[in-house]
């Protein structure tokens, strides 16, 4: 079986399920474990008992989340040996200390104080559970420092030079880690982590609401999630143009495929809103277009002009489809998540926030939008780099493994067949969890299973919250 | 390569120790999954859950630091492994998702018969047979040509690479017995003592037939070991085997519950050392030395800098939160 097949597509193909299926459990647990520690400071602060129910509340739905990133993430770490071990042998000394380093400051500090965050609140006392939340979300954070770090190199690479065995040796370590592309990078995917967590975390809200308007629960954790995506999507969309700017600096034949561009446009290049690129014909098909819009947005100027893919040879071309789709679906889904936030301004200044019903809705059906977003940026942002590994400089098939197609088609069928199995039920589990609303006494991760001796109270005493919250 | 201790030779030791740190951690609470099937009791697999879901996924990111530490430091061995590893290593990783995803979902399922406990316990036995054939398959060499491997993948399935993984299999389930002394009491930990007694001995009949097994690989693994003056180095590494054995027997004959779990640590970490005996200087045996793997010095340096500083940080944390959740775990109400 597989023997026609080409290995290094199956590679890719492998490599790109693992980490698609990866990638939404940090992309969740990131903003969580923020937000996780902020309702355990505004409960330590505040006293109020609706913050320490919603934090063991989101915490059960957490420790579900955070042990499917692990797994998922162990995968990561081995593949890059084992598909991509020529990739490993020329890039290991700059891609792996920062990987190395990801490790040492993120995986072992999260992984060090989750078994207190998780179960630990009344063996260390309130304070030093706060500590130790804290440190789980500083390490979330620290982890996309790296990898981000890591993956912007292969995107711009800086900072290197080339040894005698044709690896890529670190010249200069700073350029390394904050190579061009890096700040937007790190930016962007910080920021959707967050608004991806708060559309969940609306959509858990939203979805109480409409059975409950009274439910204090369900009304703070909206609120907050409001908040964020009112305050966060407008930033987002303009920290989004900015890591255009730089791409169409660092990285142009991206940006041509982002765009559709596959004509260079010598005065003015219109914004190609929808239509069916053809790669083998080398244009876009039925385009509706904006004319000049392309070059105002990325050169501030209506006759400004751009080059197309036309001026790059053939072989270097990405696959401009998939890239020019799944770029809209993000930028699409970019703007409806603003107007969601901007809804839920209009409805908050009215007073209606908690009684909207239509906001509840649309709140709940934005729910997954971010994890779409995430993905459909990450592909963008990863077949736009395509047919390079390392961008410009180490070509994909140069990368992959020695190893024949039958070898990296079983495993990628064990792998499909296992994540759908196993993460299939994780996200049944935590439906379930988020079905039931968060009420009055919210236990901890084990505080369901047989009794606990005594119960989670804030240290002032608990200050029982009536209907109106 | 003309100082004593070189930057290759020091980051041979680190990442053997990072991999020893793994072997131990993971070891005894992947040992906890091979011993499930025998516990049959829901409240007792509460209990044995319990004394490692703190602590569990702290083990295994000593794995992800082995394996992210050698594509940084020896990344030529990185390259030259994975591949020739392919199956087992994608066997453990798999083996690894069903346990670890285990943790969380157990609490979680609705029906009676959890089917989340059968992932714990054949995803530990997967992990642990790959592991174990892995080292194997490393031990007897790889097929090198120039900077790749070469071989087929099935190259590593040979008596040997199973005889390895059986053993892997016996020593974890010693950790874990070990492990259920010193966590548990009454009933629980009595099963615990009866297991410890059986895999103790299991283990030394794995010990002695992979090293009896080892030297027929290859002509260097007899001379290292049986040529003098070496074996005023190798002499040792039995007759401690021998020593720690009769403390082992006689801390299970007296039922003292803190000293067994640790004597078997001791116990591990003798076989490591003669592991690394038979090995040295050799990361691919036989045809890759440590030298020729490392990374440029600058990047070496560039990470024993964060070692030198986190590692002991992370050591003091992670000691830290096995002291917060120490003492004895009991059915009733978690920890004590």
């Amino acid at each position: 079986m597989f023997e026609g097949w080409d290995a290094v597509v199956l590679a890719r193909a492998q490599f790109a399920f693992t980490m698609s299926f990866h990638i939404v459990f940090p992309a969740f647990s990131i903003g969580l474990a923020s937000y996780l520690a902020v309702l355990e400071g505004l409960w330590l602060w505040t006293g109020r008992e609706v913050f320490i129910n919603l934090f063991n509340y989101w915490l059960k739905i957490f420790a579900i989340a955070f042990g499917m990133g692990v797994v998922s993430g162990i995968v990561m770490s081995y593949q890059f040996g084992t598909n991509w071990s020529a990739f490993s042998d020329k890039t290991g000394p700059v891609i792996g200390p920062l990987m190395a380093y990801e490790v040492l400051t993120a995986f072992f500090l999260e992984a060090g104080f989750l078994g207190v965050m998780l179960f630990g609140l009344e063996r260390v006392g309130h304070k030093l559970h706060f500590l130790a939340t804290l440190m789980v979300a500083t390490g979330t954070l620290i982890s996309a420092f790296w990898i981000l770090s890591a993956n912007s190199w292969m995107q711009t690479p800086t900072g290197y030079a080339i040894n005698a065995d044709g690896q890529f040796v670190a010249a200069d370590w700073f350029k390394v880690i904050f190579n061009p592309s890096f700040p937007y990078r790190l930016v962007h995917m910080v920021l959707a982590a967050y608004l991806t967590t708060s559309l969940v975390v609306g959509a858990v809200g939203a979805f109480h609401l409409l059975r409950d308007q009274h439910l204090a629960g369900a009304r703070v954790m909206f609120s907050m999630a409001m908040w964020m995506a009112t305050l966060v999507a407008p930033i987002q969309i303009l920290a989004g143009d900015q890591h255009g700017l730089n791409t169409l600096e660092h990285q142009p034949a991206k940006v041509m495929a982002m765009e559709g561009h596959y004509q260079s446009h010598p005065d003015g290049a219109p914004l190609i809103l929808f239509g069916l690129p053809d790669q083998a014909a080398g244009k876009v098909k039925y385009a509706i277009e904006v004319p000049k819009l392309s070059s105002l947005i990325l050169k501030h100027s209506l006759d400004a002009p751009l080059a197309g893919l036309d001026t790059v040879p053939r072989e270097n071309w990405p696959p401009v489809p998939i890239t020019f789709w799944s770029f809209r679906i993000m930028v699409g889904l970019g703007f409806l998540i603003m107007g969601l936030g901007l809804l839920s301004l209009w409805s908050r200044w009215r007073g209606s926030l908690y009684e909207f019903r239509l906001l509840h809705r649309f709140a709940i059906t934005m729910g997954p939008a971010g994890f779409i977003a995430v993905l459909a940026g990450w592909i963008t942002t990863e077949t736009g780099r395509q047919p390079f590994t390392v961008y410009g400089l180490l070509r994909t098939v140069e990368a992959a493994s020695p190893l024949a197609a039958p070898a990296i088609a079983s495993s990628l069928i064990a792998f499909v067949i296992v994540y759908f199995a196993v993460f299939a039920a994780g996200v049944i589990y935590i439906l379930r969890l988020m079905a039931s609303p968060p009420h009055h006494g919210e236990q901890g991760p084990r505080g369901d299973i047989p009794a606990r001796a005594a119960g989670i109270t804030p240290a002032a005493g608990v200050i029982t919250e009536g209907a109106a919250g | 390569m003309n100082a004593i201790l070189d930057l290759a030779t020091l980051w041979a030791f680190i990442i053997a120790f990072a991999v020893f740190v793994y072997v131990v951690m993971d070891g005894f609470d992947l040992g906890l999954g091979l011993l499930f099937p025998l516990f049959p009791e829901k409240t007792d697999r509460d209990v044995i859950m319990n004394t490692v879901a703190p602590v569990w996924d702290g083990n295994e990111t000593w794995l992800v630091l082995g394996g992210g530490g050698m594509m940084a430091a020896f990344p030529l061995a990185y390259a030259v492994l994975m591949p020739a590893l392919y199956t087992p290593v994608i066997a453990m990783l798999i083996g690894l998702i069903f346990r670890g995803v285990a943790f969380e979902f157990r609490w979680r399922t609705l029906s009676k018969r959890n089917r989340w406990d059968v992932a714990f316990a054949g995803g530990s036995l997967l992990a642990t047979l790959a592991q174990g054939i892995a080292l194997g398959a490393i031990l007897q060499g790889v097929h090198v040509e120039g900077r790749h491997y070469a071989g087929g993948w099935w190259d590593w399935l040979t008596p040997f690479s199973i005889l390895t993984g059986l053993a892997l299999v016996v020593g974890y389930g010693l950790l874990g017995a070990t492990w259920l002394v010193l966590k548990t009491e009454g009933a629980l930990r009595d099963r615990a003592y009866r297991l410890s007694w059986l895999l103790l001995f299991a283990m030394l009949v794995a010990i002695g037939a992979v090293s009896i097994a080892t030297p027929f690989l290859h002509i260097q693994y007899t001379q290292r070991w049986f040529t003098w003056p070496n074996m005023i180095l190798t002499a040792p590494v039995p007759i401690a085997v021998a020593g720690v054995t009769v403390l082992l027997l006689r801390s299970l004959a007296n039922r003292q519950d803190h000293r067994p779990f640790f004597l078997a640590l001791v116990l591990f970490a003798l076989s490591y050392a003669g592991l690394g005996i038979s090995m040295w200087p050799y990361i691919v045996p036989q045809s890759i030395t440590i030298w020729q793997a490392a990374s440029p010095e600058n990047s070496q340096i560039f990470m024993l800098v964060g070692v030198a500083v986190l590692i002991p940080l992370i050591l003091g944390y992670t000691g830290w939160a096995y002291w917060v959740f120490r003492g004895k775990v009991r059915p009733e109400s978690g920890y004590h």
